[in-house]
């Protein structure tokens, strides 16, 4: 991963997305291979300053306040940023307002918030987050977007690893596709959204054109009326980032 | 270990907030209350029967045997704080997704969990301490005897806490709660049975007993620090006196002297580098 690159990691379930999220963050030992975190080892102590980590299951203490959670982890962290950056980063998830309020009064959507929050003390170098809207609403959701393309322009790296197909597509610059640990498509949302023909609504009927792309219709169209069809309507079809999903997942028996 | 102040000071947070401590006070308030009642009517009961002669001082046989008996609730209770402080701080914790966000800070796992099993054991050995001391003073205040010393057993009774700290945040790597909660009383429970023993070896003059109390006493240190404490509150009595008080309930125990202190602090070190080392072989998933 390159600095301010955001990448979505999709798989389906058991496809070794979060164990690899957890083997980054040193949370569990990799049977093989290697895993460097800005040059250092995952799970050293370099490697987990340099990360800020939102796990999928987490829970913050219910006795703590959402000020009183983010300042454990400035001091863990070793972060300067103090109430300053306390309040920022609660504003910055919709928190602004609550700072004082304790966590087992939160909603499971004002938690993950918190969780966001927490995750972005100290400034990492490398954010990853693990099912990060999971317990969001579409507002909740839209503000998580928002935040991830602010920190990529700050030169974060973010890794996301998610079920939501749309919301990788709308925010990633890579999709990594993972099924039973192996890597089975990586490339941007726009490589692995390939061309899926021309669709042309003629007077007789919807005829489909495979193989073809947007820089074809022109010259389509005009064969087409040169044989003498009625040209409605043309559309050059992609195949969506959940069709590609589906096949490579489908074509590894997953 | 950078951070280990900041996660003591969050576990020590953690207790006042969930009123962990409120809970203790009233409940150990309860306790001396009651064992300044009974301690008022053994020395009224006492009284009544009057003097057993020069031979044998019957108040301090009854203030000793009625100290005994409050440093053995002082350790049951100081081992009920350490071990609920203490059970589920890795797996029990994990389990509930608490310590995955904490151990991927750059503290260390190292620090998160010897900096938890200070802050338990600093605070059940304090309480244990204190809970002591204020038996002694109800003892004390009601019966005019003092015991020999009161530094040594409020120290060794704290040092036995400590360990049963550290023997709870060691089965927590391994077990989930409520599994290391039953292990921990049960290896409690052994300990105490082994020094019982040991002291019916004394009483019956049996090298058998005897020995398998000692090996309990070392095996489990909490014990032997625990049987050092009742032993020093009357290191000073003499005659038939402490005859008849090593033949009383809490009487027969043996003093572990400088070598049980040594042993206890090593196994201390042990443990919690066991659980140190068990720790950072844990997946948390």
């Amino acid at each position: 991963m390159a600095r301010g690159e955001l990448v979505g990691l999709l798989g389906p379930n058991g496809a070794g997305k979060s164990t690899l999220v957890k083997i980054t963050c040193g949370l569990v030992r990799a049977g093989g291979g290697t895993v460097e975190v800005m040059g250092a080892p995952a799970g050293s102590a370099a490697a987990r300053g340099a990360l800020g980590y939102l796990a999928e299951l987490f829970r913050f203490p219910g006795w703590c306040s959402a000020d009183e959670v983010l300042d454990l982890h400035q001091r863990l962290s070793g972060s300067s940023g103090g109430p300053e950056e306390r309040a920022r980063l609660l504003d910055l998830v919709g928190l602004g307002k609550e700072g004082d309020r304790r966590v087992e009064t939160m909603s499971k959507g004002m938690q993950q918030r918190l969780g966001l929050a927490q995750a972005m003390i100290g400034e990492p170098a490398l954010l990853v987050l693990d099912e990060p809207t999971s317990a969001l609403d579409p507002a909740g959701r839209r503000t998580v977007r928002e935040m991830l393309e602010a920190v990529r322009e700050r030169g974060v790296a973010v890794l996301l690893s998610s079920h939501l197909l749309s919301e990788v597509e709308q925010v990633c610059d890579r999709v990594v596709i993972v099924t039973k640990g192996k890597v089975v498509a990586d490339g941007s949302p726009a490589d692995l959204a390939r061309p899926g023909g021309v669709e042309v609504e003629t007077g007789a009927g919807r005829r489909h054109f495979p193989g073809l792309g947007r820089d074809d219709v022109p010259d389509l169209v005009a064969r087409l009326v040169a044989e003498g069809e009625r040209v409605f309507a043309v559309r050059a079809v992609r195949a969506t980032l959940e069709e590609t999903y589906l096949e490579a997942v489908e074509e590894r028996g997953a | 270990m950078r951070g280990a102040g900041t996660i003591m000071a969050y576990a020590v947070r953690e207790g006042v907030r969930r009123r962990v401590f409120v809970v203790v006070l009233i409940l150990t308030a309860v306790f001396l209350g009651l064992y300044g009642w009974g301690v008022s009517a053994v020395v009224d009961e006492v009284r009544v029967a009057g003097p057993a002669g020069n031979l044998v001082e019957v108040d301090v046989v009854a203030a000793a045997t009625l100290l005994g008996l409050s440093m053995f609730g002082t350790l049951f209770l100081g081992a009920v704080l350490a071990a609920f402080l203490t059970l589920g701080v890795v797996r029990g914790d994990a389990e509930r997704g608490l310590l995955q966000p904490l151990v991927v800070r750059p503290v260390g796992r190292a620090t998160v969990i010897l900096a938890r099993t200070a802050a338990a054991g600093a605070i059940a050995g304090v309480y244990s301490a204190a809970v002591f001391l204020g038996a002694v003073l109800i003892t004390g205040g009601f019966t005019g005897w003092w015991p020999s010393s009161v530094v040594e057993p409020a120290l060794s009774l704290a040092g036995a806490v400590v360990i049963v700290a550290a023997l709870s945040v060691l089965g927590s790597v391994a077990m989930a709660a409520t599994a290391n909660g039953i292990a921990v009383f049960m290896v409690f429970g052994a300990g105490l049975v082994a020094g019982l023993i040991g002291q019916i070896g004394e009483a019956i003059s049996s090298d058998t007993l005897s020995t398998i109390g000692r090996i309990g006493s070392y095996a489990l240190p909490f014990e032997g620090l625990y049987q050092s404490a009742l032993s020093s509150i009357t290191a000073d009595t003499t005659g038939l006196t402490e005859v008849v008080v090593r033949l009383g309930p809490f009487g027969g125990a043996h003093a572990g002297g400088a070598a049980m202190v040594a042993w206890a602090v090593a196994y201390l070190a042990l443990v919690a580098g066991a659980a140190v080392a068990a720790f950072r072989r844990v997946d948390l998933s």
